[in-house]
């Protein structure tokens, strides 16, 4: 079957692999109808991430027709249309009993990696490197989803692909971000960062009841995206952050501020060159800025909701700031199972349409290609679908 | 394991000494001082090599005398100290040499007692019934399905179970074990029998948390190559407490999910993996 496979640092490439097969009990196998680049494989094609091997299949947002399932299944059937969660979760330990679905003890084969640099091991995540499980990805023509019995969600038949495969990541993902922020009602939400997970998190956060959300990024039509969704926006090359988000809120700052951006942050700031400059020699592994922009500008007693991805360690953190004015910071890989019947409700309802955030849709064989355009925000690209069979 | 392991190895101590183990790593019969230990070591490996690269019966004496300080700073033992009845290891260590085994006249303890014997302490939770994962544990012929170097157990009569583990090399190692002590729901303990090829005595212990039941392994053996074999296998990784901790990792996914995660077969661009054309 055809796969994407990462291959180094900067290099993807589309192989002629084996099918998988059936190893557990408890495993189905998918046929990949519709897969998803996300945000975060860019930080694997970039070797942000650790613990990569050549030839490992990419891909953690997926759906399509289950065909085959092992003895241990008892829920699906050949031919179910199910999304999958991009994090793999047993659903029977401590944290999967908990709804905290992404920190499964069960799910990663090399937890004992991940433990040697965080402690303790989070969930195995599909296609997203060897501390992480190891896991074949779906960016391919078939893909093995171990604990069938939990990840894979049916979704209803008069729902197109586009409309649903986002649940299997960007739209939980910007859901659980707005809802990070403790919205009661009417507060004023700041976010950082107009990609994907961004663009939901903006939805999300009007759907939760946020009364403004203002969208920072420097890409015009992401920035424009935002704006269709009611946000207001800043230019992060242009406007002074900081200065622009006082005046906007009475001289109070943002209620809660998203971190949509993550560990490769871009920006005009002194602090982005002395992030680059460490990465790149080595001595720091994220580049933090628009972290510490976002604990900055928060207001006191205020929400710092980071969904964007972190690997390491991060430099010159404002840890002062953050203190000083009481902030809360809310984070980690989305629980995505615990979203999935909500996000469908509101899917089905039309409060909104996952598939506006799509601007490439394209056959597997292009995917090496559109990892670039995707990285280097050419054409257009915000989100880009690729159909493998 | 994400949730509540520790682990611990530490010399002498068996069971029932709370408060006296070290969570550093400490091997056996530890009666060379912990610089000692280092300098040994590294004049051992210099040694060794300058011996190694001279072929000949000279340079053989070199490398022999160089492996020897090797060993005495991997395993912080030298006979001749313990001959002479000299221990410069730190006060610690040194107070931690009785080991206290339910059966002080048997084999097992002779060979396992005071300073010898590797020794594990390592603890894992597991979200399911205390009684349960008891029942689990007990049927010994369960544990191989957790623990990679153990290929079988078998029941012979009432109390005596017989073990073959994998040894280095794809060899097999067999020994007969009997329970010396079993509280239901709360504590296992076993020890090989008198003239077994291996002296090995663990204990495992349940008990109820908030988070599920907590699994307490205690083990203690002396491999059958010795300490050289089980210091040499810590220095390449494989490690007794690093075993051990993997086969609880394992015991728990199987109580939990019922099934021990996997990527063995699954398929990727590397030539020769798994999965089916």
């Amino acid at each position: 079957m055809k796969a994407v496979c990462w291959e180094r640092t900067n290099v993807v490439r589309v192989e002629d692999v084996p099918e998988p097969a059936i190893l557990n009990p408890r495993d189905a196998i998918v046929r990949v109808s519709s897969t998803a680049i996300c945000g975060s494989d860019l930080h694997l094609l970039d070797g942000f991430i650790p613990t990569m091997k050549s030839g490992d299949i990419l891909g953690h947002e997926f759906m399509g027709e289950v065909v085959e399932v092992g003895r241990g299944v008892g829920n699906l059937a050949k031919g179910d249309r199910v999304i999958v969660p991009f994090p793999i979760a047993c659903g029977h330990c401590y944290f999967c009993t908990h709804d905290l679905f992404a920190c499964c003890d069960n799910s990663n084969p090399n937890a004992s990696i991940a433990e040697k640099l965080y402690g303790f091991s989070a969930a195995g995540l599909f296609g997203y490197s060897h501390m992480m499980g190891g896991y074949a990805g779906g960016q391919a023509q078939y893909v093995r989803v171990p604990y069938a019995d939990i990840g894979p969600f049916k979704v209803p038949a008069h729902l197109k692909d586009e409309q649903v495969l986002f649940m299997t990541d960007i739209y939980p993902t910007g859901y659980m971000a707005a809802e990070n922020c403790g919205i009661k009602g009417g507060e004023t939400i700041a976010v950082w960062g107009c990609g994907p997970v961004g663009q939901f998190a903006i939805r999300s956060a009007f759907l939760l009841g946020a009364g403004r959300v203002i969208a920072i990024d420097t890409v015009p039509e992401r920035l424009r995206m935002a704006e269709d969704a009611g946000a207001e926006t800043l230019d992060s090359m242009a406007d002074p952050i900081f200065d622009r988000l006082k005046d906007m809120t009475g001289g109070m700052g943002p209620d809660a501020c998203i971190d949509a951006v993550g560990l490769e942050a871009h920006g005009a700031n002194l602090d982005y060159w002395y992030d680059k400059a460490k990465t790149m020699t080595f001595m720091a592994t994220d580049r933090a800025s628009t972290l510490r922009q976002a604990i900055n500008c928060c207001r006191k007693g205020g929400v710092v909701s980071i969904p964007g991805v972190y690997g390491g360690f991060i430099d010159k953190v404002p840890m002062g700031a953050a203190f000083n004015k009481g902030l809360t910071l809310r984070m980690g890989q989305t629980h995505v199972h615990r979203y999935l019947p909500r996000l469908l409700k509101h899917i089905e309802a039309g409060d909104i349409d996952p598939s506006f955030v799509i601007t490439h849709t394209v056959p597997i064989d292009d995917a090496p290609e559109m990892y670039k355009t995707f990285r280097d925000k050419k054409d257009g690209c915000i989100k880009v679908v690729l159909k493998p069979n | 394991m994400s949730l509540g392991m520790e682990r611990r190895v530490d010399a002498g101590r068996f069971e029932g000494q709370p408060g006296m183990s070290s969570r550093a790593y400490q091997h056996v019969g530890v009666n060379v001082g912990r610089h000692e230990r280092w300098l040994s070591m590294v004049a051992g490996g210099m040694l060794a090599a300058y011996g190694l690269a001279r072929r000949s019966k000279p340079g053989g004496v070199a490398a022999l005398a160089g492996a020897a300080m090797l060993y005495r700073g991997a395993t912080g033992h030298c006979d001749v100290y313990q001959a002479l009845g000299v221990n410069r290891s730190s006060g610690l260590a040194r107070e931690r040499g009785t080991g206290v085994i339910a059966d002080r006249h048997s084999d097992t303890r002779r060979r396992l007692g005071g300073r010898r014997g590797i020794h594990v302490d390592e603890s894992v939770t597991i979200n399911r019934p205390t009684a349960e994962v008891f029942r689990f544990w007990r049927d010994f012929e369960n544990l191989p399905r957790f623990m990679q170097h153990l290929e079988s157990v078998s029941m012979r009569e009432a109390g005596i179970s017989h073990w073959v583990a994998r040894a280095p090399g794809g060899r097999t190692i067999e020994w007969d074990a009997r329970i010396i002590n079993e509280i239901e729901s709360r504590l296992i303990a076993w020890q090989s029998l008198e003239g077994s090829t291996i002296a090995t005595a663990g204990s495992v212990h349940f008990e109820e948390t908030g988070h599920g039941t907590r699994v307490r392994v205690n083990l203690q053996y002396s491999p059958p190559a010795g300490k050289l074999g089980a210091a040499v296998a810590w220095l390449t990784g494989e490690e007794p407490s690093i075993q051990v901790r993997e086969d609880l990792r394992r015991f728990k996914a199987l109580l939990e999910a019922g099934e021990i995660p996997t990527t063995d077969g699954q398929p990727s661009g590397r030539a020769g993996a798994g999965g089916r054309r």
